[in-house]
């Protein structure tokens, strides 16, 4: 009873501590805003940001620019999260494709995926389909090789299990490698997740698509700084809010592993 | 066929399918160019001074890289050094560090500009922001995984803290240190690439955009490719780098999952 009250008080003790940290964060902000410490032309204050977002958000364009980054992101995801693990499973399912193909795949795999971007340019043009080419392409990359990581990484015994089941290759795939592969390939798809975010931002900034990317380019370079803000705002609010969902989403899909 | 060169099979028949369609389906495009032209264009960059110069922009982007690297590493050391160690602290900074962290690191590239101009400063800084988290991250958790009983036996010989973190938990982290570090140094490539095709003048993001916009597709695959090799080859040095370490330091290599 006690050490429950006293767990649960000290939990009540982190999240006051922790609300307490993030508000000294925020206030430096408007100290250092307010005493210019740095140019207003770099730091606006709290409170003009916060007047950008709204404004924007209500009578501006920022919520267009919100909506269609986000669905470049959503879309350029499942893209690559569909053809990550339909390629990363004949990949993976098929022992003469690892030995001939992986290889190619480890050194495709550090390059950036804004580097494409001018290749896409000089193939698609300057269009909103090269830019969902770029993200659907990029951000595959975790998602294949999660996918045949996972897949390789069945239990000898399952397989064995398959092998005295006499199962096909596809029945295989479908009912004990991807099933086992999931944690792998969730985990693969948080991490393409922020890919698309980032090179979908950077595609709207190069290829001058309406999104935040562009619209935060274009506030830095008529120097108003209180819509860049607001524009980073929106930004990090994405990123936070879809790694929080796809934890959520985890969480769910990975239930009935633990039991 | 022996092992050795299975690897190189697959992307040999890629680049002779893309030679053959870039001189028969395409010939002259203005989008694409056959591998072999690369190649040669790329021999001219090799030589070539200025911003085409392969090693001017090659030196660009790596020196900007290790910079912001170092200075994101450091930062990331220092805080989650503190952050691992006490218990307290992460948790009053933890809504603070999950409210900045998912701030895409490309999303700071205007400000950047803003605050730095163009040039080396602006590139590193967005490096320094995108490499800090992780190592913060990962510091924390070595910090964390590092033996109850090895703090035991200093706290029984009586060091000082400052002994303490030096003689014994720091060689105790230094493998998984490694590891965070590895994922540091190809986030920061990525990054510092990415910033020059974005808006930055200089290295080798921004020779293969003027490449593209001068409608040179032989030299713009030749960047392509060659940001390719070096990302590889750094990616390939840190792992060999990882790997030793960790066998020197008596564990077993542990795979790094980023």
């Amino acid at each position: 009873m006690r050490a429950a009250r006293t767990a649960s008080s000290g939990r009540a003790r982190a999240a006051i501590e922790s609300l307490l940290v993030a508000a000294a964060l925020l206030a430096l902000w408007w100290f250092a805003s307010h005493q210019q410490w740095l140019s207003k032309v770099f730091l606006p204050t709290p409170e003009a940001t916060l007047e950008s977002l709204l404004q924007g958000l209500v009578r501006g364009e920022l919520s267009g620019f919100t909506l269609a980054t986000l669905q470049r992101m959503l879309l350029g995801w499942l893209l690559a999260s569909a053809i990550g693990v339909g390629l990363g499973a004949l990949i993976g399912a098929s022992s003469t494709a690892r030995i001939w193909i992986a290889p190619t795949l480890e050194f495709l795999r550090p390059l950036p995926a804004s580097a494409l971007l001018p290749l896409a340019i000089s193939l698609l043009g300057l269009s909103n389909g090269m830019v969902l080419a770029v993200v659907a392409f990029g951000a595959m990359w975790p998602v294949l090789l999660a996918t045949v990581h996972g897949l390789v990484a069945v239990h000898v015994g399952l397989r064995q299990v398959a092998t005295a089941l006499q199962l096909s290759r596809s029945a295989f795939v479908f009912k004990i490698g991807l099933p086992n592969a999931l944690p792998d390939i969730l985990a693969g798809m948080r991490l393409s997740m922020t890919v698309s975010l980032i090179v979908a931002v950077v595609g709207e900034m190069i290829a001058s698509q309406p999104g935040l990317g562009q619209a935060i380019l274009l506030a830095a370079r008529s120097f108003r700084a209180s819509e860049l803000f607001a524009g980073i705002v929106l930004l990090g609010g994405m990123g936070f809010l879809s790694n929080a969902l796809l934890s959520v989403l985890e969480a769910a899909f990975l239930k009935w592993q633990r039991p | 066929m022996p092992p050795v060169l299975r690897p190189w099979v697959f992307p040999l028949l890629l680049l002779l399918l893309l030679e053959a369609a870039a001189r028969w389906l395409v010939p002259g495009s203005d989008a694409i160019a056959p591998p072999s032209q690369a190649l040669l264009a790329f021999g001219r960059a090799l030589t070539a001074s200025g911003d085409e110069s392969v090693l001017q922009a090659t030196r660009f982007t790596l020196i900007s890289a290790s910079l912001g690297l170092g200075l994101g590493a450091a930062l990331g050391l220092v805080l989650g050094l503190l952050l691992g160690l006490s218990r307290r602290a992460a948790s009053a900074a933890f809504l603070s560090i999950e409210v900045l962290r998912p701030v895409p690191s490309v999303a700071l590239i205007p400000l950047a500009m803003l605050v730095f101009g163009f040039g080396y400063r602006m590139e590193f800084s967005v490096v320094a922001f995108a490499t800090f988290w992780p190592l913060l991250i990962l510091t924390q958790a070595a910090v964390r995984q590092v033996e109850p009983q090895l703090l035991e036996v200093a706290r029984a010989l009586g060091l000082s803290p400052w002994q303490r973190a030096t003689q014994i938990m720091l060689p105790a982290m230094l493998p998984r240190l490694f590891i965070a570090l590895r994922l540091g140094v190809s986030i920061a490539l990525v990054v510092a690439v990415t910033v020059e095709i974005a808006a930055n003048p200089g290295g080798m993001g921004y020779a293969m955009m003027i490449a593209q916009q001068s409608l040179a597709p032989d030299l713009m695959l030749a960047w392509l490719f060659w940001i390719g090799v070096v990302g590889y080859a750094i990616n390939a040095a840190t792992l060999r780098l990882q790997r030793s370490i960790a066998r020197r330091m008596g564990e077993p290599a542990a795979e790094a999952s980023p």
